[in-house]
């Protein structure tokens, strides 16, 4: 057994983070965003006494540990109820903290699904429900552990502002925006082994989308841990001479339909990538904005399919659904030769 | 202004009558409303806001105040009369209840109305609203306490044991958990539908040191909030009131009936009359 498939085994723990710095495409990489997640709590913390962390006996997999070390007065761990998780830190919100819950995104999302609409968002607290592990990225663990479903169902929940992590900097940015950011918040993360696609901390606007690289004949939106194999097809196409945008929206809602709307006028072709049931998900809104605006481009929206995925480690689960660079190259060349052949 | 214990049991009896009267005037205006579930809690509305709880209706989000969730919302039509009695807002706004865009819906919402502290309608959340409020309390410093009303039958919802688990393991002695057990939910007796007995007995279990009171008995319950001990790092605190679901009206007394229901024609006339000891 590979080191890769021991780490497997592990469901977030040290074990995977200390044994296992490699991504889903092989790319080896030591910063990565669920084990930032703490430890640039913990310094936010320092200077904002609003700050809490919740979390529902998982704070070895996200690393609310490192939050919990340095202000262990503002921890709490709420053990395996994450309704009572989510609601315990509206009620808290309500009194003036901004509290981060985090626990697997399945289970924050849609467990925790009315807990977030009635007690977050409904009342409009700060409560920021941080979704971790997203996507396949749990691969053999199963269907339960999959959270395939959440950015579609988060995103049709009245005021709630929902984004994606890209990598750990892009992480950083996002815990620091959402300190002043009214309302609540649902914060999807990788599993923690998302290839670095911002050297720096980005100087990021919630709501308004990266162009990670420019284009001329395709744009590929990708969202979260889909936005690095974005862009390792977009050198891919570059080498067979078609010039690719990358969109990081990480803003799933609100969307940014300028950026939407200003890719499909600019290099009219659009294929949104993402790690999750293309129902419902980033590809059906981007897809409800094109036609919303009568942007009637050569359009496609590439991620799981409407099943549940089969066993596997994630790396070949990313193969399996071409979730990979190579994979998601491919698809843009099926999109882009099936508009020349209709047109 | 000082008033003996005789006058404050006879000034509570007559709020509690006042949340009766107010039901079933702004139920009217609706054409449908929750009376029942109102009836059985309009003492335990009495004696909190008009003795236990500490409040300042000028000041609605005041921080040290005392909270008061209630988790079974659909008591709101009961809570917001009482609320504009001590002055949060205007009593005429009430004419509004349930129009289009009125604040006022069957169900409270925090953002729309003064000194409602947290929105509520679905079953279940209350208490652990009400648990993370207690841990901010102990966390900020504030000796306020956080009070939150249950029905016996929303006991069912699994929520209530993970909130009550982790109240009693945070030991979050300034809370307190007041189950109005009225005894009925929609499909009938709560003993038939889902048994929530022994309602004190379970809480125990989880950590809270409870109490069991008539709901109804003004001067008990008087007694038993202002004995409860400080609140601090003790276990939470939990009250089973015994109640009547529709106590006050001959009619409403333990029936399912009338949980939700709308009185028309000489029907409102004599339920008022019998409310205000007229009949």
């Amino acid at each position: 057994m590979s080191t890769q498939d021991q780490s497997e085994l592990f469901n977030g723990t040290a074990n995977v983070g200390l044994k296992d710095t490699r991504s889903v495409d092989g790319t080896d990489t030591r910063a990565i965003p669920a084990f930032v997640f703490g430890e640039e709590l913990a310094r936010l913390a320092d200077h904002d006494p609003r700050i809490v962390v919740l979390t529902a006996d998982l704070a070895r997999s996200n690393r609310a540990t490192d939050f919990a070390n340095r202000h262990p007065e503002r921890f709490v761990n709420v053990g395996i109820a994450e309704k009572n998780m989510i609601t315990m830190a509206a009620g808290m919100a309500a009194s003036g903290y901004i509290p981060f819950a985090a626990t697997f995104g399945a289970f924050a999302a849609l467990l925790g699904a009315e807990q977030i609409r009635t007690d977050c968002a409904y009342p409009g607290m700060p409560v920021r429900v941080v979704g971790h592990h997203s996507g396949m990225s749990m691969g053999f663990y199963g269907t339960s552990h999959h959270s395939l479903e959440d950015l579609g169902m988060m995103r049709c929940i009245a005021d709630l502002t929902v984004v994606c992590a890209t990598d750990a900097n892009h992480l950083r940015a996002l815990l620091r925006l959402s300190l002043d950011h009214p309302g609540a918040m649902y914060i999807r993360l990788g599993r923690g082994r998302d290839p670095q696609v911002y050297p720096e901390v980005p100087d990021l606007a919630i709501g308004r989308a990266e162009t990670v690289r420019d284009g001329t004949d395709l744009t590929i939106i990708a969202t979260g841990s889909e936005v690095h194999p974005a862009l390792q097809a977009a050198d891919e196409l570059a080498g067979a001479g078609i010039s690719t945008r990358v969109i990081d929206m990480f803003t799933i809602a609100p969307l940014d339909r300028d950026a939407v709307l200003d890719a499909a006028r600019s290099t009219g072709a659009v294929l949104t990538v993402e790690e999750g049931n293309v129902t419902g998900g980033l590809g059906s809104a981007v897809a409800e904005c094109l036609f919303e605006a009568g942007a009637h481009v050569p359009f496609r929206r590439h991620g799981v399919p409407d099943e549940h995925v089969p066993v596997g480690p994630p790396a070949a689960l990313y193969a399996h659904y071409r979730l990979d660079g190579p994979g998601i190259a491919c698809v843009a060349r099926e999109l882009l030769d099936s508009s020349k052949g209709t047109s | 202004m000082p008033v003996t214990s005789t006058d404050q049991v006879a000034h509570l009896a007559d709020r509690a009558r006042f949340v009766r009267t107010e039901t079933v005037r702004l139920t009217r205006i609706a054409g449908a409303g929750h009376y029942s579930a109102v009836f059985s809690c309009a003492e335990l509305f009495a004696v909190l806001y008009y003795a236990q709880l500490r409040l300042d209706p000028s000041r609605p989000d005041w921080p040290d105040r005392d909270r008061f969730v209630l988790s079974k919302g659909h008591a709101a039509i009961g809570l917001y009369p009482v609320l504009a009695d001590l002055g949060f807002f205007d009593p005429s706004e009430l004419d509004t209840y349930t129009r289009l865009g009125s604040p006022f819906g069957d169900h409270p919402d925090m953002r729309r109305i003064p000194g409602v502290d947290f929105s509520s309608g679905s079953l279940g959340h209350g208490l652990s609203i009400a648990a993370g409020m207690a841990l901010a309390g102990r966390m900020s410093g504030s000796d306020h306490r956080t009070y939150c009303m249950l029905g016996d039958g929303e006991l069912a919802e699994g929520q209530i044991w993970e909130a009550a688990m982790s109240a009693g393991h945070f030991r979050l002695g300034n809370l307190v958990a007041i189950v109005d057990a009225n005894q009925l939910g929609i499909d009938g007796f709560v003993r038939d539908v889902m048994a929530a007995e022994p309602i004190d007995r379970r809480f125990a279990a989880f950590g809270w040191q409870t109490h069991r009171v008539d709901g109804h008995d003004i001067p008990a319950l008087l007694e038993l909030f202002a004995g409860l001990p400080a609140a601090a790092d003790g276990p939470p605190q939990l009250v089973v009131a015994d109640t009547v679901k529709g106590k006050g009206v001959a009619r409403m007394e333990l029936s399912p009936d009338w949980h939700v229901g709308n009185l028309v024609g000489a029907d409102y006339d004599d339920v008022l009359a019998e409310l205000e000891g007229r009949a």
